[in-house]
């Protein structure tokens, strides 16, 4: 039943690397064994416990360095949202049991929802005043605004490093200075889930307290993420529990999801540099050429802001739901703005973030490259939106 | 011929995508689900239950399934005119407005972009070619469940691009088709309700959310006399029984007039409640054209709500619509409620409909 005529007949390109990447097969490799007969609870006192401890030990090592952290900074979550919704909350009600006097979060206006809905809720549960902070029309946040926005009573800033529907590199090290400067009780969290599979993350977040990554957004499963907690920055558990992860995550730790996890961040980083330059030789190629031959096309933000893998083009005049329709059915796999529950597309509220009006706002499509992307997908692309494109405007 | 089927999550819409596979090959069909309220409803045609509903069953009848995101349009189209006309005295009827402006417009012109030669949707109607190659909406086969009612402002552009697969069946076919295809629509109750609006809400609830509402008075029909107050003048609707009581002639009174800018509510006996005519306007031909004279005194056969009664009635034209005279007296027909009007030699067929002034 799962094996549908169309991905038996057609060729298919996929582009939504954004939203989930496929496996590196030496993650699959690396995880297999704590699949099987390395099944162990890392929390026990015998020889099989000891062997899973191991491998979360050495995973978390892995991690840390990579990330640019001490081993004790990291925390394994079930992924990017629930690391986000562990910086915001847990970030906040530590923060705010110490400092009593902060009563204001900031975010940017175009955070993923898992940070952005978290925010809100927990302005709504608390009384505290969510600030957020619009973009210029580059997406990028503005940073007048955010020095309006970060004052003494912020007890928590959260800023994505890159916006996961159009790519940008947001300037966390401005954003950084402005939160030390301005709100100093603040905790500054940072949701590096698209980041990650890009961009040296050491660098990127150092002077973040909290930071966010995803596993499947880098060639590892999903349901696993990651968390660094800077030392000396609080934290209450959003799952209390037998108090794993030093006492920030309960619940028995996914062993082999971790493990797949360091090692396909492994990979990413090791190849990065190579995997940079032929990812962005293709995006160029795709959307100079879109550009070029395809009428009424607008990009989203500058390229040179962006991640090698992004690629956010406006169609004019048409709806974005329709065009994914029409590419999914020729083979090529793209998305439009955020799906809702139902899977449904919403329109952006990233774009609305940039000043884009909402019917600009619908004729956003993203093309997002990875480490297997390939000329031939390119090909595939450039041979079928432009007939798309005629279809839906004729 | 390629079809792209609404599928509610209902086992009508289950089964017409059904026969439509089993009919054209799963490769020519698509299943869509439209998104169409962002905001709480019990059911309707937008929760995630549904969604997953229609899902499920495009997946076991082999069909690809989308789900469209039409909110914007339903509430531009759909809520926001139900909310206004409610302001302004008026009921206007959703279901009919969201096939008029989501489903058979909307939507129609959705598929043809995406390639597709028709729409199908699980009402209980028919849409039948006669021999002049016209397209011709006939009641649907069941005729408790006929929905013909709310498909009567569709022409013959929409209809040449429509499929009612199910409008051939009784309910209880429907229903043993989708048991004996084992799709797990088969036993979910019928909607019920505008579909928007929480049965733990009512439409007080959520016109009251939406809306400020007036405390009025009510005055008796014929001699203006006040007789008390009532809650809410937006909330009352004309030809509505519940809670008007009973006059001094022992006779239960009925709504008869709503004036909302002037808070007043007008009641009256049974006979008062009642008339001979009423002035529609948004007048839609389902054969026709729109602007072309309509003679005097056209024999017609008038269908005054859901599943009200056929009345003989005969037409006339109007400046701004059409008048439609009963041939004995009818319930007032509540200002923004629709009138379908059909064959009197063939009353399956409908002729068209419009909106009660």
């Amino acid at each position: 039943m799962a094996e549908r005529v169309e991905g038996d007949t057609t060729r298919r390109a996929y582009f939504d690397h954004a939203a989930t990447t496929p496996m590196h097969p030496e993650a699959i490799e690396a995880m297999r064994p704590y699949l099987d007969g390395r099944f162990g609870n890392p929390s026990g006192s015998h020889a099989e416990s000891r062997r899973a401890r191991l491998a979360l030990d050495d995973a978390r090592e892995q991690v840390a360095e990579l990330l640019g952290a001490d081993l004790g900074e990291v925390v394994f979550t079930s992924g990017g949202t629930e690391a986000d919704n562990l910086a915001v909350a847990g970030g906040w009600h530590a923060n705010a049991f110490d400092n009593p006097p902060v009563a204001a979060l900031v975010c940017s206006a175009m955070e993923h929802h898992a940070v952005l809905n978290a925010c809100r809720a927990l302005a709504r549960q608390t009384g505290a005043e969510l600030r957020e902070v619009r973009s210029d029309r580059n997406g990028i946040i503005d940073l007048d605004q955010m020095a309006e926005a970060c004052t003494p009573e912020v007890g928590l800033v959260s800023v994505m490093a890159v916006n996961n529907e159009i790519g940008t590199v947001q300037p966390l090290g401005a954003v950084a200075d402005i939160v030390r400067a301005h709100s100093p009780q603040a905790v500054l969290h940072t949701d590096a889930v698209q980041a990650a599979p890009w961009l040296d993350v050491t660098t990127l977040a150092e002077s973040c307290d909290l930071i966010a990554v995803s596993a499947h957004k880098f060639g590892g499963p999903k349901g696993v993420g990651a968390m660094v907690v800077r030392a000396g920055t609080r934290l209450e558990p959003l799952l209390y529990g037998g108090g794993q992860e030093r006492e920030r995550r309960s619940g028995t730790p996914d062993v082999a999801g971790i493990v797949a996890m360091a090692a396909a961040l492994a990979i990413t980083v090791a190849e990065r540099d190579r995997t940079t330059a032929r990812v962005v030789a293709l995006r160029d190629r795709l959307g100079d050429a879109l550009v070029a031959t395809v009428a009424g096309v607008a990009e989203t933000g500058d390229r040179r802001q962006r991640t090698p893998g992004h690629l956010h083009l406006r169609f004019s005049g048409i709806e974005s739901e329709a065009m994914v329709v029409l590419l999914d059915a020729a083979g090529v796999a793209v998305s439009a703005g955020a799906a809702c529950s139902s899977g449904a597309v919403e329109a952006s509220h990233v774009l609305e973030a940039m000043g884009l009006d909402r019917a600009q706002a619908t004729t956003g499509i993203r093309f997002s490259l990875g480490s297997t992307t390939t000329e031939a997908d390119v090909d595939l692309a450039l041979a079928v939106v432009p007939d798309v494109v005629a279809q839906l405007r004729d | 011929m390629r079809v792209l089927v609404a599928m509610s999550g209902g086992v009508d819409s289950s089964v017409a995508a059904a026969l439509l596979a089993e009919e054209l090959g799963p490769d020519q069909v698509v299943g869509a689900t439209l998104k169409l309220w962002g905001g709480a409803s019990d059911s309707g045609c937008c929760s995630v239950a549904d969604v997953e509903d229609a899902r499920r069953v495009a997946d076991q009848l082999g069909l690809v399934h989308h789900v469209f995101n039409f909110a914007d349009e339903f509430e531009e189209w759909v809520v926001n005119p139900y909310v206004r006309g409610h302001a302004e005295g008026r009921t206007p009827n959703p279901c009919i407005e969201c096939n008029r402006h989501l489903k058979f417009d909307r939507l129609l012109e959705r598929a043809r972009s995406l390639g597709f030669d028709a729409v199908a949707t699980g009402h209980h109607a028919r849409c039948v070619v006669t021999a002049e190659r016209r397209f011709q909406l006939r009641r649907g086969a069941d005729a408790l469940k006929d929905q013909s009612y709310v498909l009567a402002m569709l022409g013959q552009d929409q209809l040449a691009r429509v499929r009612f697969p199910v409008g051939e069946m009784t309910k209880a076919q429907v229903r043993d088709e989708a048991h004996r295809l084992g799709l797990r629509t088969a036993a979910k109750p019928d909607s019920q309700d505008v579909c928007f609006i929480r049965s733990d809400e009512g439409r007080q609830g959520f016109l009251g959310a939406r809306l400020p509402l007036h405390a009025g008075r009510l005055v008796d029909h014929d001699s203006g006399e006040d007789l008390g107050p009532v809650d809410a003048v937006e909330l009352v609707t004309v030809g509505q029984r519940r809670g008007m009581g009973h006059g001094t002639d022992g006779r239960r009174r009925f709504v008869t007039a709503v004036d909302v800018p002037a808070r007043r509510v007008s009641i009256g006996t049974p006979e008062a409640a009642h008339t001979t005519e009423v002035r529609l306007h948004t007048v839609a031909w389902v054969d026709g054209d729109p602007t072309a004279p309509v003679p005097e005194d056209v024999d017609t056969v008038v269908q005054l709500s859901a599943h009200g009664r056929p009345v003989p009635a005969t037409v006339r034209r109007t400046p701004d619509g059409i008048a439609v005279a009963f041939a004995t007296p009818q319930r007032r027909v509540a200002p923004g409620q629709t009138v379908a009007l059909y064959a009197p030699g063939d009353p399956d067929v409908v002729v068209g409909s419009g909106i009660a002034q």
